[in-house]
């Protein structure tokens, strides 16, 4: 039987993480709080903390906010500025390889890297996504009308795939072959960067705003739908002329946060109503995590063995479900 | 959604030429007393005077939707900044866009109806524009823009009343009741005016269209009189000048315009407005003509508004409208003390208001 244990943050939670055993919680306020470290909470915004991401060694937690700052919250509560643009609200973050940080607001992106380097891109229109390719310092930014794709440390004309239309998350598969943006539209649209060929995902009632990769990259699980909805990556054209799984279907309610486990083919799914369901891929088998209540569910996290959740609202309930001791 | 409806921060647009004042505007209502705390999303901090933690620049960008209408635009830039507000929620109680001078206030407005987490998180609740008195005209002359913002707004600043004589004033105002007779137009120095005449106006609600504008009703018959021209049925017109004793409750300079529009009417003002009235209508025939017409038209229809008597229903039936989005919904029963009738009125661009008020009228029950 699941176990939780609660947490209460005083905003929207933006993102939850587990920074090794610790799990952090960003709220929209502006602070950090954290479960089983030695700080309950560390103020890191001033004005606002409205993007969060973990670094990819998965011990710090990069932030960025409406005072223009560019943050890096380790577990033990420490927090270190890692760049600034005064008066602008950075709203787009994501980490990379050798501790590098990409972040953006409006037109113009810029990539922190280790050494404190900071490179420049620009875009004719707005920056609305940002994530780096698994492999290499490539930078994959959604815009209007497709994706740039930069290569931050070569000369070089970017790359530009075309879709008409405004493309906002942004996302890799794991084995870097596919690229996956979600759109204005309520639909996913998708490119295989072999050939460049288009995939459009449709037919979702509202825009999706989560998507998580399972285990080994075989589907990508998406929000968006009374369901969650997960598209086959398998194949040799990914999900073309494929059904999609509906996992934890629920008539009253829409699918806001999902999160893939990170071994088995199962996932946790998060509810406009509040509630949280683990199912599993093969056979659909649910478990209920959490009651509804305290407003949508805004963020979803495993720890790294998968055996336990970390879980936000967007009326800033949080906690840490325990699956398994 | 009731609920949500409930808890929706309102918005207030400001639109304006450069030069107008809407930063003069801007810095008056942030700088006032008033206990409400704005979230401010402005096109380039400029001059704001104000130390606001929640002044916010954003670049316009105009978001086309992929359902092949030219005239579904949204303002994607808004869509996120409101998205980003939402995370802090308890931090503010109105959000106010001002735009720039050139933007086009459609696709600002359609944002808080057409994407579906902005509508529910926002309610727009007026487009303002602050027109210069003294430069208005020659505006008009030179740029789209400038009526484009007269013809969409709720609440119009003829700001800068200092600057031009009496009879000048009466020509801007007479300039602008042309493109835009519903709209609430204050005449200002420095754009003085009681916050409250620009801000929580609820222009967009449904259930206050009638009751915060007395002036709907007055104001659709003067258009009649000065708009229709030849094509006008008077039979009508003087038809529904019998049930508004409040008319002359107002000083209105629409009276004014009446005998300079004819000489005016080879100007460049494409924009015009109609009002149409008649009886007890036909749900199923007008719906499918307000549908086919702003479908077709859409491009065309910059606001409509309409609050209709539908067969067999004791209930008022209200209906609004920016290009193809038309909302619509049940507001209340009528009263005794009211008339019983249909009303609706369009401000558009190359619109034939003939063909309007044939279709209009043929919506009556039989």
């Amino acid at each position: 039987m699941p176990v939780t244990a609660p947490l209460d943050t005083d905003g929207f939670v933006i993102s939850a993480n587990f920074l090794g055993d610790v799990a952090a919680f960003a709220s929209g306020e502006g602070s950090v709080f954290f479960a089983g470290g030695p700080e309950t909470q560390t103020p890191v915004h001033k004005n606002g903390l409205l993007c969060a991401t973990p670094s990819l060694d998965g011990k710090s937690l990069i932030t960025g906010g409406g005072d223009g700052r560019i943050c890096k919250v380790n577990a033990d509560g420490s927090v270190e500025e890692i760049a600034e643009q005064p008066r602008k609200w950075i709203d787009i973050i994501a980490a990379g390889p050798q501790d590098s940080v990409a972040y953006a607001s409006g037109r113009t992106a810029w990539v922190r890297l280790k050494s404190g380097e900071i490179k420049e891109f620009q875009l004719p229109r707005a920056f609305s996504g940002l994530t780096f390719a698994p492999k290499g310092m490539r930078l994959a930014a959604s815009r209007y009308d497709g994706v740039t794709l930069f290569w931050v440390n070569a000369a070089g004309d970017p790359q530009e795939l075309s879709w008409k239309g405004a493309h906002s998350l942004i996302t890799y598969s794991p084995d870097g072959k596919y690229l996956v943006t979600s759109m204005q539209e309520n639909a996913l649209h998708g490119w295989r960067l072999a050939d460049s060929q288009d995939m459009r995902m449709t037919g979702y009632p509202g825009k999706v705003k989560s998507v998580s990769w399972s285990a080994k990259g075989k589907y990508l699980a998406t929000s968006g739908a009374q369901a969650a909805i997960l598209w086959p990556f398998m194949g040799k054209s990914g999900p073309m002329g494929q059904a999609p799984l509906e996992l934890g279907v629920r008539g009253d309610s829409m699918v806001t946060t999902v999160c893939c486990h990170p071994k088995e083919d199962m996932l946790a799914i998060g509810y406009q109503d509040g509630m949280v369901m683990a199912v599993r891929f093969h056979d659909n088998a649910e478990v209920l995590l959490r009651r509804p209540g305290a407003g949508p569910v805004s963020a979803l996290a495993w720890d790294k063995k998968g055996n336990r959740l970390a879980f936000g609202t967007e009326e800033g309930a949080a906690g840490v479900i325990t699956l398994v001791d | 959604m009731s609920e949500a409806a409930e808890s929706r921060i309102p918005v207030t647009v400001l639109t304006g030429y450069l030069g107008a004042g809407k930063t003069t505007l801007l810095n008056r209502i942030l700088s006032e007393n008033h206990g409400t705390r704005y979230a401010v999303i402005v096109n380039e901090f400029g001059e704001i005077g104000i130390d606001n933690d929640l002044l916010v620049e954003s670049d316009e960008e105009v978001y086309e939707m992929n359902n092949g209408c030219i005239c579904c635009t949204v303002r994607g830039d808004l869509i996120r900044t409101v998205e980003n507000l939402m995370k802090r929620k308890g931090a503010f109680d109105a959000i106010i866009v001002e735009t720039t001078g050139v933007a086009d206030p459609a696709p600002v407005a359609q944002t808080f109806f057409m994407d579906d987490d902005v509508r529910n998180a926002a309610k727009l609740d007026a487009v303002v524009a602050v027109v210069d008195a003294r430069h208005v005209q020659q505006r008009l002359k030179d740029t789209k823009e400038a009526e484009d913002q007269i013809a969409f707004s709720d609440v119009i600043l003829l700001n800068k009343t200092d600057l031009v004589s009496a009879e000048e004033l009466t020509g801007v105002e007479a300039a602008i009741r042309k493109i835009n007779p519903y709209a609430k137009i204050h005449h200002t120095e420095r754009c003085q005016i009681e916050i409250a005449d620009v801000l929580d106006r609820g222009a967009f609600e449904l259930d206050r269209i009638l009751d915060l504008d007395p002036e709907f009703l007055k104001k659709a018959e003067h258009a009649h009189d000065h708009e229709c021209g030849p094509d006008c049925d008077h039979d009508h017109d003087h038809d529904h000048h019998h049930h508004h004793g409040h008319a002359h409750d107002h000083d209105h300079p629409d009276h004014e315009c009446g005998p300079d529009c004819d000489h005016e009417h080879d100007d460049p003002h494409s924009v015009k407005s109609f009002a149409f009235t008649a009886g007890d209508l036909e749900p199923k025939v007008f719906f499918d003509w307000i549908n086919q017409v702003t479908q077709i038209q859409g491009p065309n229809i910059l606001r409509m508004k309409g609050i209709l008597a539908f067969k067999d229903d004791p209930q008022r039936y209200v209906v609004q409208g920016i290009h193809m989005i038309v909302e619509g919904n049940h507001q209340r029963d009528w009263r005794d003390d009211e008339k019983r009738e249909s009303r609706i009125v369009f401000i558009g661009r190359e619109l034939d208001g003939a063909a309007l008020k044939t279709a209009f009228e043929a919506c009556v029950a039989e």
